[in-house]
């Protein structure tokens, strides 16, 4: 217990004093973990649209790998995306590993199933007659998925608060591919875990207490969009 | 979709920083693998900015398990390597796959356990018979168990102790030291910890130093460079940069003092020249 309130008067501590250490911290999850949720919103939105509303042979299988997707674990991400980034690997001439843009790239392939799973849940949701309705009055293809994505947009907007939600707290992957540098690429997951690891149980706690209050802060903002627009 | 335009910039900006970060110069950056104990000892933090102050150099610190330390630096995804454990290095060093093997500093281990002491190991001169009488004893014992220098260390002291640890009272915990220890406490077990994470944790563990002073329990920290012949894109020159600054008088200074002021003695026996058999 006395932990805890040592973890929340810390956490007030770091705020109050602007600890220019862990504001570097909370500014690169944040920066890192929003870049990569927009990648995966750039490339799961026209999937998971375009696998909602075309039918081909060997859908269902698509479908389900991208179900099951939306469960891939971070350290298997984290492990495959450093066997790539590696230097005698095939994307070793980037030299991005133990770099904040590998940490984007391997979260935003974490996030980019559970945007495509959510925006197909929603855009399949949107009834078959009212895309029938919409070419039978005339609209083009391309207006139709227009007016159909613009009716999911609201379960769309679970999709951005699961994609970052899942990112921004997922650690496996940043620590393999990020290596936790100082001052480079320490996220708040993985300076939970070195903070933890050296017995700084209070700093720790601040920096999880800090992480939920990032994650309310965003959910809190895109939930308010999302509600706004209910009426 | 004006969303989706937004997104599809965003991703090209993203590819275009990723092409441009592939183009930028990379003899500029030196990756150091090395481990956990030497990062959470805090060592590193003041030693690392030091020398990129005075060469310009910006290093990449990535800390895991001696084991894959070693393995990482072998293949050429490092450039140089600190780590501790001597057998082992001296492996890579005859195999050919990592040169110019240096010493930096020593610490040491202890045996830690239960203030009663079940096993009745206390004062023991040698760790391998404290460890034989553990074992007779049925003790139990946590064991880190994720091939880091101390587990490695410890595998050798129960080699001479002639016994082979095994469940259940023999713990493996697959965890840094840190948890190691917090595990240990939890159990009321015996295990072996550097002597930095267990002044760390002295305040949060009820464990004490039960057996200390074996020379078999010398915590020798080396650097040993990467060659360019281990993989593409080797920083070879930059690893050498690195290790020569490990071994200069104002860095062995700087580490003789590394600890006082928190903890009231110093971590780590500065011993760069020396050989182990000088120790």
């Amino acid at each position: 217990m006395d932990l805890l309130v040592a973890g929340v008067r810390e956490a007030f501590r770091l705020l109050v004093t602007g600890d220019a250490e862990v504001f570097a911290i909370l500014w690169l999850s944040l920066r890192v973990s929003g870049l990569a949720t927009l990648i995966s919103l750039a490339l799961g939105i026209p999937a998971g649209a375009a696998l909602a509303l075309l039918r081909f042979p060997g859908r269902t299988l698509v479908v389900s790998a991208v179900n099951a997707g939306m469960g891939l674990p971070p350290v298997v991400v984290g492990l495959f995306v450093t066997l790539l980034l590696w230097r005698s690997g095939p994307l070793g001439a980037w030299e991005i590993l133990y770099t904040p843009a590998a940490i984007v790239f391997a979260q935003a392939v974490i996030a980019a199933p559970i945007v495509m799973g959510i925006t197909l849940a929603a855009v399949q949701n949107v009834p078959e007659k009212f895309r029938l309705q919409l070419l039978g009055l005339g609209a083009s293809r391309t207006q139709m998925v227009r007016v159909v994505l613009r009716e999911a947009r609201l379960p769309m907007l679970a999709a951005v608060m699961a994609g970052f939600g899942g990112i921004i707290s997922e650690i496996g992957a940043s620590m393999m591919v990020g290596g936790n540098i100082k001052g480079q690429t320490r996220t708040l997951t993985t300076a939970m875990v070195l903070e933890t690891g050296k017995g700084n149980f209070e700093v720790a706690v601040a920096l999880s207490l800090l992480l939920l209050v990032l994650v309310f802060g965003v959910n809190w903002a895109l939930t308010a969009v999302q509600q706004r627009r209910v009426w | 979709m004006p969303t989706l335009r937004l997104g599809a910039g965003l991703l090209g900006v993203a590819l275009v920083a990723a092409a441009a970060a592939a183009q930028a110069p990379a003899s500029r950056t030196v990756i150091l693998s090395t481990t956990t104990s030497t990062q959470d000892s805090g060592l590193l933090d003041v030693l690392v900015p030091s020398f990129e102050r005075q060469t310009g150099y910006t290093v990449k610190t990535v800390s895991v398990g001696t084991g894959q330390a070693l393995a990482l630096a072998a293949r050429g995804e490092a450039d140089v390597v600190l780590v501790h454990a001597p057998a082992l290095e001296k492996k890579y060093v005859a195999d050919g796959k990592l040169g110019n093997r240096r010493l930096v500093m020593y610490n040491d281990f202890v045996v830690v356990g239960p203030e009663n002491d079940p096993a009745r190991i206390r004062g023991e001169k040698r760790a391998a018979d404290a460890l034989a009488k553990i074992a007779a004893a049925g003790a139990r014992f946590v064991s880190r168990g994720d091939r880091s220098g101390t587990h490695i260390l410890e595998q050798a002291l129960w080699k001479q102790a002639g016994v082979t640890p095994a469940a259940p009272w023999y713990i493996e915990s697959g965890q840094g030291m840190g948890a190691t220890l917090g595990l240990a406490d939890d159990r009321r077990a015996y295990t072996l910890t550097d002597r930095g994470t267990l002044l760390a944790f002295g305040r949060r563990v009820a464990l004490r130093a039960l057996v200390e002073g074996d020379r078999a329990l010398l915590n020798v920290y080396a650097v040993l460079e990467v060659d360019s012949a281990n993989g593409p894109r080797v920083n070879a020159a930059g690893g050498k940069a690195f290790a020569d600054f490990m071994v200069a008088p104002q860095t062995q200074a700087t580490i003789k003092a590394f600890g006082v002021d928190k903890f009231g003695q110093p971590l780590f026996v500065p011993i760069a020249g020396k050989q182990e058999e000088d120790l």
